[in-house]
């Protein structure tokens, strides 16, 4: 039996009992979900020769059911892939809630979004898919669950969110088969990559408090644990033969303000990120400490039309270790590597027609990445979207540089139920 | 001397009680259709219907709560059945009568919660023919209101914005003279013709409180109208102040949503 099956199986027995038990005690129970293709055709071929970064079928279905204090949720997909021409079963989410009058808990994966960059993530230290983002998958594939227990309190003076994660979740990056990307050692292709033991000292812990002041949606944010984008340790610094991918130990230290401004709504994020494995930027493999802030800013300029801008900042610490240890031949990153976002929005026949945009363009590197779309409602159950990747800028190395030869057009077609 | 004097203001007062004025007609109206009793529920099923007659169901749970007197702050608490894709969604709003909006919105699939601009409260709500102000109410300092005749048991209200940057150079209401709901209202373009007419359509009384529960905006200018029906209609209900937060705008509780 091969994974998706014993996947499908599994989940059917689990919601079988859950029905079962549930239906005794005549709690509320709800199914839906959705059948979804989705296609995305690539500009240039892929490195592997490809025509498609993504072309898939997918079904997803949602099960929910509570009876107070509990409630359980499972979101599974079942999809087939076109390019490599493979089944795929996939747990999305699957919790248990227990809700108190001042507490409640979360129990089992779940995804958790935390933050206020719009596609900008500072304090959300959560697990995310890139090459779902880069690809023209819906939004929401951005994000990944995590298998955690969240719990919340909310005594009258502010509340909290205690996230404890016990096995480490790297990011999704797109894979070279289907992306152009830079690799700064392409001729060493004996790799491993190596995750954090799932052990009691590797436990991933997050952090958030927030409350109201004068007006304004106040958090503070702390997590302790790993880097989610690998670094490489080549075994040899010379003459290396052989790359340990890996996740550097982090810890981040948070605050975020959001209300209205100025007519419209102004956010303000930052956080320190310690590079706790290289503290003072001596190691040229491991990311040196860095601190990231955001400013945006959203306005409706006229009915169903909306702008947001962002400009966001990652500012590196120990600079001049950085240069004094970057290897002979590696890119050199700017101290200071900013980017400044805009996003349209326009609802047009009953806010069933969608038009966006959202572009972003990077100060101190020069390259880009913009996303128009054309999203439609054809009915109440039925949606389909359109769109573009486009990618580009000076530089083969820089985050949208690198991507220059990946634009993609990408279609969506959604029927929900 | 001051004895007469008292009788005198005495007679006096009352009178200036009653006096009928637009504005005191508009106000009562509001408090009779936006903020009767301390909290109100509302299971709200809101039908789209284009000009081509394809249709477009909207369906939400809508709580709301006053916060002091007539024309103050209120919280609006809402909870989407259909269309699909927005289902589970959730929506608050903190009304200020003299100040924009706080809205907030939480997106189930992302598990994310985003405050929203607005500024704009002529925009549609959620693309039908009624507007934000048409769902929570217009500040009554906003236009100037005169009342321009009386009949079927009506107070006829002209209503024109003072700020000339409106869709509608100015609205005629029919306000019950009895229960103080508007049984119908006109609005004129800037051409003064007439392009948009509210109606209501069923009037019930819930708790002691005079509801409308069917009601209908038309869109003359582009051909489609939006029905509204209210059910599972209750006032009063005590709605904790607690449930207007983050925490339950993520996970709103099955009590008040159903």
């Amino acid at each position: 039996m091969d994974r998706i099956n014993i996947v499908a199986f599994f989940i059917f027995i689990l919601a079988s009992i859950f029905c079962f038990l549930l239906h005794s005690y005549a709690a509320d129970i709800s199914i839906h979900g959705f059948s979804q293709g989705n296609y995305s055709f690539s500009i240039s071929e892929n490195p592997s020769g490809k025509d498609f970064k993504w072309a898939e079928e997918r079904v997803q279905l949602k099960f929910d059911a509570s009876r107070d204090p509990f409630r359980i949720f499972i979101k599974t997909d079942g999809s087939f892939e076109h390019i490599e021409d493979k089944e795929d079963a996939e747990l999305r989410e699957g919790y248990v809630d227990y809700t108190a009058s001042k507490w409640d808990l979360r129990l089992g994966r779940q995804i958790i979004t935390w933050g206020l960059g719009d596609l900008l993530f500072i304090n959300d230290v959560f697990p995310k898919d890139y090459e779902a983002f880069f690809s023209g998958r819906p939004m929401e594939y951005l994000k990944i669950g995590v298998d955690s227990a969240k719990l919340g309190m909310y005594p009258n003076f502010a509340s909290f969110e205690l996230v404890v994660i016990p096995n480490f979740k790297p990011n999704n990056y797109p894979s070279s088969e289907r992306f152009w990307m830079y690799d700064p050692m392409p001729g060493i292709t004996n790799r491993e990559t190596k995750e954090p033991d799932t052990k009691l000292n590797n436990t991933e812990i997050a952090v958030r408090a927030y409350r109201d002041i004068k007006g304004f949606d106040a958090s503070i944010y702390f997590y302790h644990g790993f880097m989610r984008q690998p670094s490489m340790l080549p075994d040899n610094m010379m003459t290396p033969s052989k790359l340990t991918l890996f996740y550097p130990e982090l810890s981040v230290y948070g605050t975020s303000f959001q209300g209205r401004a100025f007519e419209g709504i102004l956010s303000l994020e930052a956080g320190y990120y310690d590079s706790r494995q290289d503290n003072a930027g001596k190691d040229p493999m491991i990311p040196n400490s860095q601190t990231k802030f955001l400013i945006g800013y959203q306005k409706q300029l006229w009915e169903d039309l909306t702008i947001g801008l962002q400009y966001y900042g990652e500012y590196m610490h120990d600079y001049s270790e950085y240069e004094k240890n970057l290897p002979q031949g590696f890119p050199k990153e700017n101290k200071l590597h900013d980017f400044s976002t805009i996003r349209i929005t326009r609802l047009l026949k009953n806010q069933t027609l969608k038009l966006s945009i959202i572009s972003f363009y990077s100060i101190s590197d020069k390259d880009y990445m913009i996303n128009p779309e054309i999203k439609y409602n054809f009915t109440d159950q039925v949606w389909g979207a359109i769109g573009e990747n486009i990618f580009g800028g000076d530089k083969n190395w820089s985050q949208f540089g690198q991507l220059d030869k990946n634009d993609n057009v990408y279609l969506q077609l959604r029927y929900e139920f | 001397m001051l004895r007469y004097l008292i009788v005198l203001l005495a007679m006096l007062l009352p009178l200036k009680v009653f006096a009928i004025t637009a504005p005191g007609v508009i106000k009562k109206s509001q408090a009779v259709l936006l903020y009767s009793g301390k909290d109100f529920k509302a299971r709200v099923s809101m039908k789209i219907i284009i000009k081509s007659g394809q249709e477009r169901i909207r369906e939400l749970t809508m709580l709301r709560k006053n916060y002091g007197d007539v024309s103050g702050d209120q919280k609006y608490f809402m909870y989407f059945f259909q269309p699909a894709d927005v289902r589970n969604m959730t929506f608050m709003v903190y009304k200020y009568p003299t100040k924009d909006d706080d809205r907030w919105m939480f997106i189930p699939a992302i598990n994310m919660t985003r405050r929203i601009a607005a500024q704009d409260n002529r925009s549609s709500f959620v693309g039908s023919d009624f507007t934000y102000e048409d769902i929570s109410g217009r500040d009554i300092e906003n236009d100037d209101h005169s009342i321009i005749k009386e009949e079927n048991n009506c107070y006829v209200i002209k209503s024109a914005p003072k700020t000339g940057d409106m869709e509608y150079s100015y609205k005629l209401s029919w306000i019950d003279k009895t229960n103080f709901l508007p049984i119908k209202e006109e609005y004129y373009d800037k051409k003064n013709e007439l392009y948009k007419v509210f109606t209501a359509e069923e009037i019930k009384d819930i708790k002691g409180f005079p509801t409308i529960v069917k009601r209908t905006m038309t869109n003359l200018h582009t051909g489609s109208r939006t029905e509204v029906a209210f059910t599972k209609v209750d006032y009063n209900i005590g709605i904790e102040d607690s449930l207007f937060s983050e925490r339950f705008l993520k996970q709103p509780p099955k009590k008040w949503i159903e």
